[in-house]
């Protein structure tokens, strides 16, 4: 984020205009309006709010605005002081943590995980009792009891920089620890840093006020916006503006520390926002159907299982516009065909099979002129029978069998659903589908697994529950997208071997897809090559190095490593024209 | 293969202390224990240690007072005899480690000494005002956490659905403001709102339950929308999850699918954050009973610290201590029972 | 004299063995391969011979100097190998310039550099990855991650190496961008008479660069040997699993 875009966010702003309004009211307000703020004027004391005095006067007729106006430089000037207490102490706390030695180390975060249980405001107050209630002491018993949180913040920052790749490789060229810390841990901690601390000032201007509220900070003559709170709320019924008044300025003043911080940070709106947005499949309920649609026929014969022609799909970019990702795809699968999907990063490959299943979120627009799912058109509402017949008949198998199996549900829970909901089973007989399942695909002890969790399965485990799931439908169509990239080879062909046996036994037809063309020649029929959002060539797997013929097909084969490249010869290189967009820049130097 | 880009350079988070399950596979103590079990132990120990922690730095409350603490907590114009008998009777004329064998000793027999000031047992004035306080909290956390999670779950929700940028600004001005104003002043506005202007009801006391929706208010509306905000969070975070997409490519009910696979996992984060904001809580019932004139804790501690009457300070101190100590103990022992990843945690 | 010898070397973390009694060698100017799954303590060797992890026994020496250990003599010596890491994203500080990137690495060498020398070095660096060296003042999010692992190895090569370390520097990139390094490792290799330790999990790619193999699991060498013939006539049966798991193009894979 360049300081321009950040200025001109809307925390940016509201960042700046509050900074200079309190910044011309702690310099020139005291100056302006000490006179109205400290002159006592007993006439007029206790009077209501007007035009002349908005907040009212106190019971010495000093006009209570005025004084809220001068307080600010005291409340502003004691926060920032407490607030550099605490930065300044949780940096060193926190750093040097970081450089101690494992059972140091060990103790220092403990004393800190101790120290953070305990509210602030009991350490203010222990701290208060030991120093007697004053700004100066109040300043620090705030800044001080806001170190352990500074200091926690400060070594989960470094500790994480410095166990990545860059700090590992600086240490390897021969770096020393300082140089470490000033040339990588603090750039990389400094605006994370930068944004905490804005944020706890705006804790500490709170706390300030509290402390004073409760007689225990500032002191008397001298008053900030807490004591203003005190003598305000004594006169509560009569001119409940005496209290609200220095209110209002307290919570004002916080809300510009909080925009400060926000618009220091590096990532928009704490995450908040990026989260929600990132949800590529992000799940919406499947709409109620209008009207159910009278008998389910399913497809004919001759005809596929599953098809979808003139695929498109667009999603909106950050700046309004919208990018296409896939550019106009057809795909059939014939019933108990094995099809590969095979393509480069930004090929469109996992979005065309999402696109297919019909999981693709509301973020995507989607475009189609033909979509069948075994007689059902897809691109219509779906009727409950509909949705039933999906569950059952349509299966995936993820990549990363940790976050596409539920962490929080044991594997019989998640195994048993569709059997129970779609098929109608009871708990006991969708028990034993489940437990047979497992077993089908080759994992023992299965009645017993029924009740693990996922992070209790390996890996390969985890995959041959994810085909099991499968299996626990009546499943025409297995999509399976790059279902063994995260395993080891020798694991990769075992769950193969299971997802084979999956398709010889169920007869279902599968989804393949994967950037590794030589597994995907090995296993499949047939072949898709994409590139760029659409598809260059289809290609029988046996023959797919004499079939091909479009340019990019052939690159792809040619560069690919294998066991009997020739090994005395540079690897041959994808020509720029030809090779995928999304790495155009990479090949050909 | 597309390579995953880097996560951003560190959280902001500050790591609270209740357990943050990690995902490690077996690393339990020893054959014996179940890791579940070591966890607990470990727990435990850990309680333990906080609460050494805290009796020393009590018992330390009063050496720390630069000057004489008997002659600050009386007064300049008591006599010195007055001084001299006071010092015996509060036994600080004794070396120091014996004065603290004295004090654990009296703590363990529920004996906190006399408050300076009005020579009446600490522990009796505590035991009279524990109730009120603890009311007060308990009440103000379940509004807080009973209201938190359905508003989070429904907010994150409703962001799903297309014209979701006016909700998400309503939703987190909303929230932020709440979150942004700390509990005394929100009191302060309630009282002027619903107390002076409209008179529904009242500002002070304690006694009838009028009297206590407006304290539970304050104590409870901030922590609220902080909490809402954390749930909204997290279950954005869950919806976008694979496991998620698995779900709905299952097909199964829109309702099965929120409350069988999506609620479960926003439960260590709420849990880890609601133990957090009670303690949070504990201490805004300090400011909330000064507010409102409630017969806490609270209202006995603010004019203790002015008036350095030690005795009820250190009571004091112990007694919010073991609270959250207590409280976080639960909340862990609620974690390892109900979320099947955190049998193992960082020490 | 061989460029890096690794002789009986063993590392724990806690109590588990990670590296078992490991010996290696690789020969003056040739790439001994070393293959193996997850888990196998591959990487953990790469660490171990940088001096990034302790190793709990075992020797390691770089052209006949003891590596290991402790010392200024150690230190030099250890500063004649040089990593390439893996993930060209984490690999590269996000915040500062290539440049500067480069630039930290070049006191491995153990020379000095004047500024404008280190400006020009560091150019030359570049050229010899074949990005350009104008570029030098950018930050890595401004390139792709092929580039980025040249930078990287740019990177490596400022501390003047005897022995380049390249620990599964292929495994984050497409297939189409994994030649080009690959070509430019054999390249330089060549042109400056670099030894290479190439350890990857991937059997095609490290029998296409390595004149020698050798094969990992659970911490132990399984078996080791001139590339053509380990892989021609395995005698373990380790090794026979993970030839016949590679899936080979067209060909219709057998699974039981």
């Amino acid at each position: 984020m360049t300081w321009r875009s950040r200025l001109l966010s809307p925390s940016g702003i509201a960042a700046a205009v509050g900074v200079l309004l309190f910044l011309f009211v702690a310099i020139a307000g005291g100056s302006i309006f000490l006179a109205a703020a400290e002159t006592s004027n007993v006439p007029a004391r206790l009077l209501p709010p007007s035009l002349e005095h908005p907040f009212g006067t106190d019971d010495l007729g000093r006009d209570i605005f005025a004084r809220v106006l001068v307080a600010a430089r005291v409340s502003l000037l004691l926060t920032l002081g407490a607030t550099a207490v605490s930065t300044v102490g949780g940096i060193a706390y926190g750093l040097i943590a970081v450089i101690l030695p494992r059972h140091v180390r060990r103790l220092a975060t403990g004393l800190l995980d101790i120290l953070l249980a305990f509210p602030w405001l009991l350490m203010v107050l222990f701290f208060t009792v030991i120093w007697g209630a004053s700004a100066t002491s109040a300043m620090f018993a705030i800044g001080i009891s806001g170190i352990p949180f500074m200091a926690r913040l400060v070594y989960n920052l470094a500790s994480s920089v410095s166990g990545r790749d860059y700090v590992r490789a600086a240490r390897v060229v021969g770096v020393g620890p300082f140089g470490i810390l000033v040339r990588h841990i603090l750039p990389n901690i400094a605006n994370p840093l930068f944004v905490n601390a804005a944020a706890t000032a705006s804790v500490t201007l709170l706390s300030f006020a509290g402390l004073s509220f409760l007689g225990l900070g500032v002191q008397a003559p001298e008053y900030d916006w807490g004591r203003l709170l005190q003598d305000g709320i004594t006169r509560i019924y009569v001119n409940p503006l005496a209290a609200i008044g220095p209110g209002i300025a307290v919570v004002l003043a916080g809300l510009v520390f909080t925009f400060v911080s926000e618009a220091l940070a590096d990532t928009r709106g704490g995450g908040r926002g990026a989260v929600a947005r990132r949800a590529l499949g992000a799940v919406s309920p499947t709409r109620r159907a209008r009207g159910a649609v009278a008998s389910r026929a399913g497809a004919a014969p001759g005809e596929p299982i599953a098809e979808i022609a003139d695929l498109r799909v667009a999603f909106a970019t950050a700046d309004g516009g919208e990018v296409e990702r896939v550019r106009g795809v057809s795909v059939r699968i014939q019933p108990g065909e094995v099809v590969g999907i095979v393509g480069e990063s930004g090929s469109g490959k996992s979005l065309t099979a999402m696109a297919l299943a019909g999981l693709l979120g509301p973020d995507a627009r989607i475009d189609t002129s033909t979509h069948r799912f075994d007689g059902i058109d897809m691109t219509r509402p779906l009727t409950a029978a509909d949705r039933s017949t999906l569950g059952v008949e349509l299966g995936m198998v993820f990549q990363d069998p940790l976050t596409s199996l539920n962490p929080a549900l044991t594997i019989g829970r998640q195994l048993t659903e569709v059997p129970e909901v779609h098929l109608k089973m009871s708990r006991g007989a969708a028990r034993a589908h489940a437990t047979a399942a497992l077993e089908a695909v080759g994992i023992a002890d299965a009645a017993r697994r029924l009740g693990q969790y996922p992070h209790q399965f390996s890996g390969g485990m985890r995959q041959r529950a994810m085909i099991g799931q499968a299996l626990t439908g009546r499943p025409k169509l297995i999509i399976a997208d790059e279902p063994t990239t995260a395993l080891d080879v020798t694991v990769q062909r075992q769950v193969m071997g299971v997802l084979r046996r999956a398709q010889r036994d169920t007869g279902a037809a599968i989804v393949f897809i994967s950037h590794d063309i030589a597994l995907v020649s090995a296993f499949c029929d047939r072949v898709l090559v994409m590139k760029d959002g659409i598809v260059v060539e289809e290609l029988d797997a046996e023959r797919i190095r004499e079939d091909a013929t479009h340019p990019y097909s052939r690159a792809l084969l040619a560069c690919l490593p294998d066991m009997t490249s020739d090994r005395t010869r540079p690897l041959p290189v994808i020509p720029p024209e030809v090779a995928a967009s999304a790495l155009a820049e990479e090949v050909g130097v | 293969m597309t390579a995953t880009p880097p996560p951003a350079v560190a959280d902001m988070a500050g790591a609270p202390t209740a357990a943050l399950a990690v995902r490690a596979e077996g690393r339990a103590r020893g054959p014996q224990l179940s890791p579940r079990a070591a966890f607990l132990l470990r727990r435990i120990g850990r309680l333990l240690v906080s609460l050494v922690v805290v009796v020393v730095a009590s018992f330390f409350l009063v050496h720390l007072v630069p000057g004489d603490p008997v002659r600050a907590a009386l007064g300049i114009q008591a006599s010195p005899e007055l001084v001299a008998a006071t010092r015996t009777e509060l036994g600080l004329d004794k070396p120091i480690p014996v004065q603290f064998l004295d004090y654990v000793t009296n703590l363990l027999r529920g004996d906190f000494g006399d408050s300076i000031r009005t020579g009446r047992p600490v522990a009796e004035t505590i035991g009279q005002r524990f109730p009120a306080t603890v009311t007060l909290g308990v009440l103000s956390f379940l509004v807080a956490l009973l209201a938190a999670v359905p508003i989070g779950i429904g907010a994150a929700v409703a962001l799903q659905r297309p014209g979701r940028k006016l909700a998400d600004a309503l939703i987190s001005g909303t929230l932020g403001m709440l979150i942004a104003v700390p509990g005394f002043l929100l009191a302060v506005g309630l009282i002027a709102l619903f107390a002076v202007q409209l008179r529904w009801l009242p500002a002070a006391g304690w006694g009838s339950p009028q009297d206590a929706v407006l304290p539970i208010l304050a104590l409870a509306l901030g922590p609220l929308a902080y909490l809402a905000r954390i749930v909204q969070v997290e279950m954005s975070g869950v919806l976008g999850a694979t496991y998620m997409t698995t779900a709905r490519a299952k097909r199964l009910p829109g309702r099965l699918v929120y409350l069988r696979h999506a609620l479960p996992n926003i439960i260590t984060a709420s849990l880890t954050v609601s133990g957090l904001l009670l303690s949070g809580m504990i201490a805004g019932t300090v400011l909330i009973e000064t507010i409102f004139a409630i017969p806490g804790m609270g209202g006995v501690m603010v004019p203790a610290v002015g008036a350095k009457d030690y005795p009820i300070v250190q009571g004091l101190v112990i007694v919010y201590a073991l609270i959250i100590l207590g409280v976080n103990l639960i909340v862990d022992l609620i974690l390892v029972t109900v979320d099947p990843r955190s049998s193992i945690t960082e020490g | 004299m061989n460029a890096l010898e690794i002789d009986r070397l063993s590392v724990r973390y806690g109590r588990a063995t990670v590296v078992d009694d490991v010996s290696l060698v690789v020969p003056a100017g040739r790439t001994l391969g070393l293959v193996g799954e997850s888990g196998s303590g591959k990487s953990t060797i790469a660490a171990a011979v940088v001096g990034l992890v302790t190793p709990a026994s075992g020797a390691v020496r770089v052209g006949g100097v003891m590596a290991s250990g402790h010392g200024a003599a150690a230190r030099a010596a250890r500063r004649r190998l040089q990593l390439v890491f893996q993930d060209p994203f984490s690999a590269l500080d996000p915040r500062m310039t290539i440049g500067d990137s480069i630039a930290e690495a070049l006191r491995a060498s153990g020379k000095t550099f004047s500024r404008d020398a280190r400006v020009d070095r560091v150019r030359e660096l570049l050229s010899l990855v074949h990005l350009d060296p104008d570029r030098a003042g950018d930050t890595p999010a401004a390139f792709s991650g092929g580039q980025r692992q040249r930078v990287t190895i740019a990177r490596a090569l400022a501390g003047e190496p005897s022995v380049l370390i390249a620990d599964e520097v292929t495994s984050a990139l497409d297939v189409s961008v994994q030649g080009a390094i690959l070509n430019l490792l054999r390249e330089l290799q060549e042109r400056f008479g670099l030894s290479m330790l190439f350890i990857s999990h991937n059997l095609a790619v490290v029998r296409y660069i390595s004149d020698e193999i050798a094969v990992m699991r659970h911490g132990r060498i399984v078996e080791s040997g001139p590339t053509e013939q380990l892989l021609a006539a395995p005698t373990e049966a380790y090794t026979l699993d993970l030839l016949d798991a590679v899936p080979v193009l067209g060909v219709r894979m057998t699974t039981e």
